[in-house]
């Protein structure tokens, strides 16, 4: 329990020098309540999503109500709340995939990494998403890692392609 | 000075103030124009929509509340084509809507159920998704059901503008936009303090106080428990409105009748406790001021003032008077001295206070108010729920013979009524500490700089040749403002009175809700109940509450001195720090929770 502790106060120090250096980044001590939008997104890009402890942090140094930061982050597309994994999976639903059996890729995908639409696998390296037009319909179904492009998809190559990512690392 | 404008609003001519709105360009002729998220007290937010009107001259309609007024305008405010807009708009508000109406705690007091009756909805139009999500009841006061929400974001402006708590937040967008706490924990979890000005201003039924009627009702069936009630002072001036009595009209006798016939064995006085809270905190503060202790002394009787304190400024906890409020006070009364003198067993006892609060729901629940060694108090129900249980019942408050409290705790002086105004605690400690002091009778009982509904009043009250520094503050967000002066320095005081509520408990969020097309938050109501707290403290033959004769007849027979070692066993209590998720840690004046 105790070695616990120390590695989440540890973690905790970690997150309050990097809010802080996304601090000086967005120039926030000129004007504090303006430099929420800022700030969160300097806090995006660091961290690849917020964490809820750097909004603790970002409240703490701009002096604002957690609720009113956790309202702001919520609001926009752009940022995440959760991990970003380091692959995200997409595969197109658009007319011409769904029609070619893209279903298909993602119930194999659901049982190959044993998470839900949008979730990340517990070691953090893959995300599954599910996508638009991708835009190359004549060649669907089409999945895409990344920005590699996968093609005329089977259900039969996931396990394949996955394990490829997995000793990359 | 600022220019006129002219404008004519249903062929009527008006002249108000560059800048105004057409809402309060059309509210200063009495042209009601619909609303559900305008309230003339919070910023203008523009969410409904329900309040559009035609101007002249624009293409669109534009919404009352929150466009400004401009010479020469032309607006109408009920022309046909609003009409039918106002009715679209509804019906795309009732499709996303929990629509159980008949079993919601709103139910003939929603504002939403109202204005589909005014405008003589007969169909869902409109049949899609709807919003679903759990009922959040983790909170001992407050229950949040978002399918009800419109998404007026009065709840949340209220907590953050008024309350100063900023305990809730409007996160995500679109269809899946939702008023939750930060980080979308329970209310139980937030930093909500419990004062029920949320549920005060939600037009349906979204927020709402959580119901204590059934646990009650069981213990008045059950034969073996012995059900004890105290009412409080704000309570009998504000429970008529429930039955359209005018605000104000005292139905104190009468609501202790009504309790008899719900089945309550014994009522007793929560103005008796007021006056034993004025006795141990009159004494507590004459002792801080002849031994150097820490001042300015805070009172401690409203609970959401004690959680604010605890989660955003624990370093003045010391501050805080150890008095209980007089809702524990006689909670620990009746297990233990009422239990003495009577031989009943308070194992047996099931005590009910009935309060104008939520927060006294959340008070009652504290882990430290066991001094009896049971709970000191088993239930607590709103004006509101027992305006319930008494319409349950059949009974109309108004028509009931009267009552008097039970003895021995059923007496009380004038102090202890405006208990339930802003600065009438203030008020009743100083008739006290005066004559503590001086040892000399106060003849000029009215300390009148204290009274009336002004958010911040300060006074300085000669005694025995020191000038007491005292000020008093409802409405929390303005001890911000008292606190930034009196943490540099800037003020000092002796005393302060802090009452969480607009106006003080009178305002409370337990109260009735506005009857008669009165908004939440209004002042003439607020005043109109101070003014009858402050009749019931002028009629009383004793208006001090050391004279009081059951307050003298307790403390012989069984508290003994005044701070004495029963009292303290008791009538006191110390508060901790608590930081809830999403307190500002550095605000918290706590040790920066990531050293």
């Amino acid at each position: 329990m105790k070695t616990v502790q120390i590695d989440k106060k540890k973690q905790d120090r970690e997150i309050v020098s990097r809010v802080e250096r996304c601090a000086r980044k967005a120039a926030c001590d000129t004007d504090r309540q303006g430099a929420l939008l800022a700030l969160l997104h300097e806090v995006q890009n660091e961290f690849g999503y917020i964490p809820r402890a750097a909004m603790d942090v970002v409240s703490e140094k701009l002096s604002l109500p957690t609720a009113h930061i956790y309202g702001m982050a919520t609001f926009y597309n752009y940022f995440s709340l959760k991990p970003k994994a380091k692959y995200k999976v997409y595969v197109c639903k658009g007319t011409a995939c769904y029609v070619s059996g893209g279903a298909r890729i993602i119930e194999r995908l659901k049982t190959e990494l044993g998470v839900a639409e949008g979730d990340l696998t517990s070691d953090g390296l893959f995300s599954m998403h599910i996508t638009r037009c991708l835009g190359c319909c004549g060649l669907s179904p089409v999945m895409q890692v990344n920005d590699e492009v996968y093609v005329r998809m089977v259900p039969e190559r996931v396990p394949g392609i996955l394990a490829k990512y997995r000793t990359l690392g | 000075m600022t220019k006129n404008v002219t404008l004519t609003i249903d062929s009527i001519k008006v002249s108000v103030p560059a800048g105004a709105t057409i809402m309060e360009a059309a509210d200063s002729v009495n042209v009601r124009v619909p609303r559900l998220c305008y309230h003339s007290r919070l910023s203008s937010f523009g969410a409904c929509r329900i309040c559009v009107v035609e101007v002249a001259g624009m293409k669109n309609y534009p919404p009352a509340c929150s466009t400004q007024v401009k010479d020469g305008m032309v607006v109408m405010t009920s022309s046909p084509a609003i009409l039918k807009a106002r009715r679209q708009i509804l019906e795309l508000m009732l499709n996303n809507h929990n629509r159980d109406c008949t079993v919601c705690r709103k139910n003939n007091e929603c504002e939403l159920q109202s204005l589909a009756a005014q405008f003589g909805l007969k169909d869902i139009v409109f049949e899609g998704e709807r919003k679903q999500y759990p009922v959040d009841r983790s909170s001992a006061a407050i229950v949040r059901d978002s399918e009800k929400c419109i998404l007026c974001n009065k709840c949340v402006r209220v907590c953050s503008e008024i309350q100063g708590v900023h305990a809730l937040t409007m996160a995500h967008r679109g269809f899946k936009a939702n008023v939750v706490p930060a980080y979308e924990m329970p209310m139980a979890d937030s930093v909500c303090i419990n004062c029920g000005q949320c549920v005060n201003v939600c037009p349906t039924g979204a927020l709402s106080e959580k119901d204590a009627i059934e646990d009650v009702w069981r213990a008045i069936q059950d034969p073996g428990k012995i059900v004890l009630a105290q009412v409080a002072p704000a309570v009998r001036i504000a429970i008529g409105e429930g039955f359209g009595s005018e605000p104000g009209t005292d139905l104190t006798s009468e609501t202790v009748t009504a309790l008899k016939m719900l089945g309550f064995d014994v009522v007793f006085d929560t103005q008796f406790s007021a006056d034993l809270t004025i006795v141990e905190e009159g004494n507590e503060f004459v002792h801080r001021l002849k031994n150097k202790g820490v001042l300015p002394m805070i009172t401690s009787c409203s609970p959401g003032w004690i959680k604010f304190c605890e989660s955003f400024y624990p370093a003045m906890l010391p501050h805080i008077s150890t008095c209980k409020s007089p809702q524990q006070m006689m909670g620990a009364m009746i297990k233990t001295y009422y239990a003495k003198k009577t031989g009943i067993d308070p194992a047996s006892m099931y005590s009910v206070s009935i309060m104008p609060c939520t927060a006294k729901k959340y008070e009652a629940h504290r882990p430290e108010m066991n001094a009896s060694g049971y709970r000191d108090v088993d239930a607590v129900l709103t004006t509101r729920e027992l305006v319930r249980m008494i319409k349950e019942k059949g009974l109309t408050l108004h028509n009931l013979p009267k009552t008097a409290f039970d003895s021995p705790m059923g007496e009380s002086s004038g102090a202890a009524p405006i208990f339930g105004a802003t600065g009438g605690v203030m008020e009743a400690a100083l008739r006290t500490a005066y004559e503590v002091i001086t040892g000399t009778e106060l003849t000029a009982i009215d300390f009148k700089q204290v009274r009336g509904l002004s958010h911040i009043k300060e006074a300085v009250i000669p005694i025995a040749g020191t000038d007491v520094r005292v000020c008093v503050i409802n409405t929390l967000s303005n001890v911000h403002k008292v606190f930034r002066d009196v943490l540099s320095g800037k003020k000092t005081y002796h005393f302060i009175e802090v009452m969480t509520c607009p106006g003080g408990c009178l305002g409370g969020g337990g109260q009735p809700y506005p009857q008669g097309g009165r908004e939440p938050l209004d002042q003439a109501v607020y005043a109109k109940r101070a003014a009858g707290l402050y009749r019931i403290d002028d009629g009383k033959p004793v208006r001090k509450s050391h004279n009081n004769p059951d307050i003298i007849k307790a403390y012989e027979d069984f508290l003994g001195k005044p701070l004495g070692k029963v009292p303290h066993m008791l009538l006191h209590t110390h508060y901790h720090q608590k930081l809830p998720h999403g307190v500002v840690p550095k605000r918290a004046g706590a040790a920066n929770i990531f050293k």
